[in-house]
C-alpha cells in the first residue's frame, strides 16, 4: 500500500511569490463605444421643457471636445483593477511590522459594515441636526472616550490626519498668542528631530520659526538644549513621547514646565499612542493640546493613505480657539455649536472624515477600558520580544540606552552595512520577498541604515517570530550572498524601478499617461 | 478550568496568559508592569478609564445600528442640498474596488509591496489629467479647500508676492480654510460681484489687481451655481499683472464645461467628491490640484506625484516619486508646506468613476444635470413670488432660490420641507444676508422629474399655507 506522505513544510520563511498580472495602464484598454456604467435617462417631458441643457452653455464656456478619458466595459474596468489590487500588499495580508510609527494594526471587519451603512454613507453634511442625531451621537461620545483616555477638556475630529492636526495646533497656538497681544513677538516653536516631518513642516507654514532638538547619549530630546532654546519668541513646544525611538522620556514634565514658565504652549503629537492607552496620559505630563490619529492607535484602515482622522484634544482654556463646530450636548439633544469666540476658523470641510470617527468608536466599544488598556500592554509586550529577538540578529542594533522600549524600537543595520555593503534599503527590498513591508525611517537618517518596527497588539507570537526569521535569514544572505539582497526584489510584482533618471529629470519624467505619450514619442521605445 | 481567567480579546491574540508568560520568559521579565517602568511613578494613571465594558461583536452591532438607526439618511428623505458635498449616484465597482482589503489596509508601501497603489494612484492622475486637460496632478490632498489653500501658496512661493484676490461669493466655509491655511503670511482680498448676474465685476478686480497679486483665484461653477462665463479675460487681467490664475472647479461638470485650461487658469483645482464617493457626512471630500507639466509648478507641489517609469525588466512598468526631495518628508521645515496622510483611496475611486463613465458617460452626466436643473429652476420660478434663479446667470447643478417675497423665511420653508420628507436647500441668510431670504438647491442626473415636481409641489403649498395663515391671522403677504 502507498500511504499519504507528509508533504515538507519546513522551510523557515515563507515561500512567497506576489501576484503579477502584467495588467496594462487603463488607458491602453480603450475600445471604442464601450460603456462601464449608464446613467438615469432624463425624461421626455424634461427634454420638451428645457430642450439639450446643455445648448444654454455659453459658447465660450462649452466644452469643445470631450475629454479623452477611455471607454471600457464594467467587466474589463472591474477585473483590472481587482488585479491592481492583488498587486498591493494590504496590512490586512501580512504580518504588518516594518511601518513603525504607523500602528499598523488590525482594522475589524465589523466597523467596516458600520463605515458603509448606508444611515452613515448617505447623510449628507448639512442636514438639519434633528436628523442626524445619531452620527452627533456617536461623535460626542467618542469625544467622551478622548478625554478619558487624554484628560483633555475637549476633542474635535475635523482634522483629516496626523499632519493636519499639528497644522491645527500651530493654528491655535497662533491664535491664543494672538489674542493675548503676543502674536508677533512669539514666533518660534520646538521640535525634535526625532518626531514626524510634519511636526516642524506644518508649523514653518503657519509663520514659524522651526528650533529642532537633537537626541542627548540616552536618546531623549537634549533638555539643557531646551533651556538653552526657550525665550520670550516661544510660542509652543511639539513632541511625540515616546518618540520613533520607543524610549519613554522619563523628564517629560521637567519639558511641558521649561517650556510653560517661558510662556510657550505644550503640544503632543500622540498620532501613536499605542503603548500608552490607559497607562500615562497628556493631561498629568503637563500638555495642553495633544492629537490621537483614529487610524493608527484606533484601527481604522489607513486606506493607501486616507481618507483619516486626528481626534485633536485641548485643555479648557484653548477650547475657543479650535476649529468649529463641536458637537455638544443640550439636554437630550446633540447640537452643532459653531459659536467659538476665538476660532481659527475651519481646517477641513464639513465634520472631517465621520466614518472614520464611528469606526474608532466602535473599536473602543469592542475592547472596553480594560481592552484598551490589554492593547497598550500587549503591543509593548510583543515589541520588547522583538527588539529582544533582533538584538540577536548578527548586523543589527538599537542605539541609546538599553532596557525596556515601549511599543516601538528604531534600529540600524550600521554594522551590517560596514560589514557587507547591504544597506537597509535593500534589505527593504529583499523583505517584499517574504511577503513583508518594511520601512526605513523618517529622514535625516540620523541613526544609520535605519528601521523602524512597530508589532502592535494585534500579531500572534508565531507572527512575531516569521518576521524575525524573515529578518535573521536576510541577515544571513547579506554575509553570505549579499547579491541575493542587493539585486531584490525577486519575488515582487515588479523589478527594481530606474529612480535616478526618470524621476528627477523634467525631460524624462512623466507624471500622466499623456505626458507619457508624449515624451515616449520623442524617444526611442523603453526597453527596445 | 479556570473560571477567574481572562478571556483572551478577538483583537489581541497574546492576550493568552500561557503566551504572554512565554514570552515574558524569552525577555526577561517577570510582569508586563516591568515593561512600564520606564515611564516615571507619578505619571502613571492610576485610576480606571470611564469607558464601558468590552462589547461582543453581536451586542456592538446592535448597539451601534441602533444609534445609527436615529439618522435620517438622503435614500429616505429626498435630498437637494449641496453647498459642497454633492449627491450624486455611486457606481457599485466604486465601491468594490475601495472596500477590497488591499486598497482598504495598504499604507505607505514601496512600489515592491504596493506596485498597484502606485499603479492605481498614476492613473488616477492621468484620467483626471484628460478631464481637465492638464498635464500634472497631484495624489488627492484633504478637500476642495485645501487644494485650493495649497494652490494659492504655490502661487505665493512662484511669484513671491502675499496677496490672492478671492471672488465674494466663495463657500464661507471654504473660506475659512484657506484663510487660516494662508495666515499669517497671504492676505485674502475680495473681489465684488455684479448684482444682477453675480459674476466677478471685472471692473473691480482690475482696480485691486496690483504687483502684490500673487493670484486670482475663483470658482467654475461658482458656490452659488452660476458658471463664470468671464475666464478667458479674469486670466488675460491676471496674466497682465504677472499674477497666476487659479480655478476651483467642480469635476461633475467636465464633460460639458470647458476646462479652466482652455482660458487661462494655471492651477486647476477642486473636490473629487463627486466622481463615486459616497456623501459620508462630508467624509467624502478629496482635493485635486492641476498644474502644466512646468518645472516651475511641479517644484511648488507639496503633495506626492507619482511617475512611471521601466525597470531592470524589459516590458514591466514601475513607479515611484517625481522630485520627493521637495517634500517634507524628505526635507521637514524645508519643504513645501507639508505632506502626510490625506485622501487617496478617494484619489484611486475617482479614478475608477473616470473609466466606467468614459467620455460619453461624463457628457451625459453633465448633460443631465444642465437638464434637471434648468427644469427645476423654471418650475420653481412658476411659484408666484418665488425668484429662480435669484442671478441672470446660466448655472450648473447649483442655484439660488429667492423666498425673499413670499414673506417667509428659508428657515421656515425648510422645516415644512423636513416635515414633508424633503432636504430642502441651504440657506444663505447668514452667509449673504444681502441676498435676503434665499437658499442654493442642488439638483444631480440622480433626481427624477417626479422627485423635482414634488420638492416644487411641497414648497407650493408651504407658501400657499403660509399666505392662508397670514389672511387668517390678518396680515397681508408682502407684494
Amino acid at each position: 500500500m502507498v500511504y499519504m506522505q507528509k508533504i515538507n513544510r519546513d522551510h523557515k520563511v515563507r515561500n512567497y511569490h506576489q501576484a503579477k498580472w502584467d495588467e496594462p495602464i487603463i488607458f491602453e484598454l480603450h475600445k471604442i463605444g464601450e460603456r462601464g456604467v449608464t446613467l438615469p435617462a432624463t425624461e421626455e417631458e424634461i427634454t420638451n421643457n428645457v430642450g439639450d441643457g446643455v445648448s444654454a452653455i455659453p459658447l465660450e464656456m462649452l466644452r469643445k471636445t470631450k475629454p479623452n478619458l477611455p471607454e471600457i466595459s464594467q467587466n474589463r474596468v472591474l477585473r483590472h483593477y481587482l488585479r491592481l489590487s492583488q498587486e498591493t500588499l494590504g496590512a490586512a495580508f501580512n504580518v504588518e511590522i516594518g511601518q513603525g510609527t504607523c500602528t499598523m494594526k488590525y482594522s475589524p471587519k465589523i466597523n467596516e459594515a458600520f463605515a458603509s451603512s448606508p444611515k452613515m454613507s448617505e447623510l449628507h453634511p448639512l442636514q438639519d441636526e434633528s436628523t442626524v442625531q445619531g452620527m452627533l451621537e456617536v461623535m460626542y461620545k467618542l469625544d467622551l472616550c478622548m478625554r478619558e483616555i487624554s484628560g483633555m477638556d475637549y476633542f474635535t475630529f475635523q482634522p483629516g490626519s496626523g499632519t493636519q492636526s499639528l497644522f491645527t495646533m500651530a493654528s491655535i497656538v497662533r491664535a491664543y498668542h494672538e489674542a493675548n497681544g503676543e502674536g508677533e513677538q512669539r514666533d518660534e516653536i520646538i521640535t525634535t528631530i526625532f518626531s514626524h516631518p510634519s511636526q516642524a513642516a506644518t508649523a514653518a507654514v503657519k509663520g514659524y520659526k522651526i528650533i529642532t532638538l537633537y537626541p542627548d547619549k540616552d536618546g531623549f530630546p537634549d533638555i539643557e538644549k531646551l533651556k538653552a532654546a526657550v525665550s520670550e519668541r516661544t510660542a509652543g513646544f511639539v513632541v511625540a513621547n515616546p518618540e520613533d525611538t520607543g524610549i519613554y522620556n522619563p523628564r517629560i514634565k521637567e519639558f511641558t514646565k521649561i517650556v510653560h514658565d517661558a510662556g510657550g504652549i505644550c503640544n503632543y503629537d500622540q498620532a501613536n499612542a499605542n503603548g500608552l492607552l490607559g497607562i500615562t496620559r497628556a493631561k498629568e505630563a503637563g500638555f495642553d493640546m495633544c492629537f490621537f490619529n483614529l487610524h493608527k492607535t484606533f484601527s481604522t484602515p489607513h486606506a493607501c493613505g486616507g481618507p483619516a482622522t486626528g481626534a485633536l484634544g485641548v485643555v479648557d482654556k484653548l477650547m475657543e480657539f479650535m476649529p468649529g463646530p463641536l458637537v455638544e450636548k443640550q439636554g437630550e439633544k446633540y447640537i452643532l455649536n459653531d459659536r467659538l469666540k476665538h476660532s481659527i476658523g475651519k481646517v477641513r470641510s464639513f465634520q472631517g472624515v465621520p466614518q472614520t470617527v464611528l469606526r474608532a468608536y466602535a473599536w473602543i466599544r469592542a475592547l472596553g477600558a480594560e481592552g484598551l488598556k490589554d492593547v497598550a500592554r500587549v503591543a509593548v509586550l510583543n515589541n520588547n520580544y522583538l527588539y529582544h529577538k533582533i538584538l540577536n540578529i548578527h548586523g543589527a542594533d538599537a542605539p541609546y540606552i538599553k532596557g525596556k522600549r515601549l511599543e516601538q524600537v528604531r534600529y540600524s543595520w550600521e554594522k551590517l552595512t560596514k560589514d557587507t555593503g547591504v544597506t537597509t534599503e535593500d534589505i527593504s527590498h529583499r523583505m517584499a520577498d517574504f511577503a513583508h513591508h518594511y520601512w526605513s525611517s523618517h529622514h535625516p537618517f540620523v541613526v544609520p541604515e535605519p528601521f523602524t518596527l512597530e508589532p502592535t497588539e494585534s500579531l500572534s507570537k508565531a507572527d512575531l517570530d516569521e518576521y524575525i526569521a524573515s529578518l535573521t535569514h536576510i541577515a544571513n544572505e547579506a554575509y553570505t550572498n549579499p547579491e541575493i539582497v542587493q539585486n531584490a526584489p525577486h519575488n515582487s510584482t515588479i523589478h527594481r524601478v530606474d529612480e535616478q533618471d526618470y524621476f528627477e529629470n523634467p525631460e524624462k519624467w512623466c507624471i500622466t499617461w499623456r505626458s507619457y505619450l508624449k515624451k515616449t514619442n520623442k524617444t526611442e521605445t523603453i526597453n527596445s | 478550568m479556570n473560571n477567574q481567567k481572562k478571556a483572551a480579546h478577538p483583537y489581541i491574540p497574546n492576550t493568552v496568559p500561557e503566551v504572554q508568560e512565554e514570552m515574558l520568559r524569552e525577555i526577561g521579565a517577570k510582569t508586563i508592569d516591568e515593561l512600564f517602568d520606564g515611564i516615571p511613578e507619578e505619571l502613571h494613571y492610576k485610576k480606571d478609564m470611564n469607558i464601558p465594558k468590552a462589547l461582543s461583536e453581536y451586542e456592538l452591532s446592535r448597539y451601534i445600528e441602533g444609534i445609527l438607526n436615529k439618522n435620517i439618511n438622503t435614500k429616505e428623505y429626498l435630498n437637494f442640498l449641496g453647498a459642497g458635498c454633492w449627491n450624486h449616484y455611486v457606481p457599485a465597482v466604486c465601491d468594490e474596488v475601495n472596500q477590497r482589503a488591499e486598497f482598504l489596509t495598504a499604507y505607505a508601501g514601496d512600489p515592491y509591496e504596493d506596485h498597484g497603489r502606485y499603479q492605481a494612484l498614476f492613473e488616477y492622475q492621468s484620467l483626471m489629467a484628460e478631464l481637465v486637460d492638464m498635464d500634472v496632478v497631484n495624489v488627492p490632498t484633504f478637500d476642495w479647500a485645501q487644494a485650493a489653500a495649497t494652490s494659492i501658496r504655490m502661487a505665493s512661493r512662484i511669484t513671491g508676492r502675499k496677496e490672492v484676490l478671492l471672488p465674494k461669493t466663495i463657500s464661507p466655509d471654504r473660506l475659512k480654510i484657506i484663510k487660516n491655511y494662508c495666515s499669517p503670511q497671504i492676505e485674502c482680498v475680495f473681489i465684488d460681484y455684479e448684482e444682477d448676474s453675480g459674476q466677478i465685476n471685472l471692473n473691480d478686480l482690475e482696480d485691486k489687481l496690483s504687483s502684490n497679486t500673487a493670484a486670482v483665484y475663483f470658482e467654475n461653477p461658482s458656490y452659488l451655481g452660476f458658471i463664470e462665463t468671464k475666464g478667458q479675460k479674469i486670466s488675460k487681467l491676471a496674466k497682465s499683472f504677472e499674477a497666476i490664475t487659479i480655478v476651483g472647479v467642480d469635476p461633475s461638470s467636465l464633460g460639458v464645461l470647458a476646462p479652466p485650461s482652455h482660458y487661462g487658469a494655471d492651477i486647476v483645482c477642486g473636490d473629487l467628491q463627486p466622481l463615486g464617493m459616497h456623501m459620508n457626512y462630508g467624509g467624502g471630500q478629496s482635493g485635486f490640484i492641476a498644474t502644466h507639466d512646468d518645472l516651475t509648478f511641479i517644484q511648488e507641489y507639496p503633495s506626492r506625484l507619482f511617475g512611471i517609469a521601466p525597470t531592470v525588466v524589459k516590458g514591466e512598468y514601475g513607479f515611484g516619486d517625481v522630485l520627493y526631495d521637495r517634500t517634507s518628508f524628505a526635507l521637514r521645515e524645508k519643504g513645501k508646506e507639508s505632506v502626510g496622510t490625506q485622501t487617496a483611496l478617494w484619489g484611486i475611486t475617482a479614478g475608477v468613476y473616470l473609466s466606467l463613465l468614459g467620455p460619453t458617460g461624463m457628457y451625459e452626466l453633465g448633460k443631465s444635470i444642465m437638464q434637471k436643473s434648468q427644469y427645476a429652476m423654471g418650475q420653481l420660478g412658476n411659484i408666484p413670488n418665488v425668484v429662480a434663479s435669484r442671478f441672470e446667470s446660466t448655472n450648473f447643478k447649483e442655484f439660488v432660490v429667492d423666498f425673499s417675497h413670499t414673506g417667509k423665511s428659508v428657515k421656515e420653508v425648510n422645516q415644512y420641507l423636513l416635515d414633508n420628507g424633503i432636504f430642502g436647500g441651504k440657506d444663505l441668510s447668514e452667509e449673504f444676508p444681502e441676498l435676503g431670504q434665499c437658499s442654493l438647491f442642488c439638483i444631480t442626473e440622480i433626481h427624477s422629474k417626479e422627485d423635482i415636481d414634488r420638492l416644487v409641489r411641497t414648497i407650493q403649498e408651504c407658501i400657499d399655507s403660509i399666505s392662508s395663515k397670514e389672511e387668517r391671522d390678518g396680515v397681508h403677504a408682502k407684494n
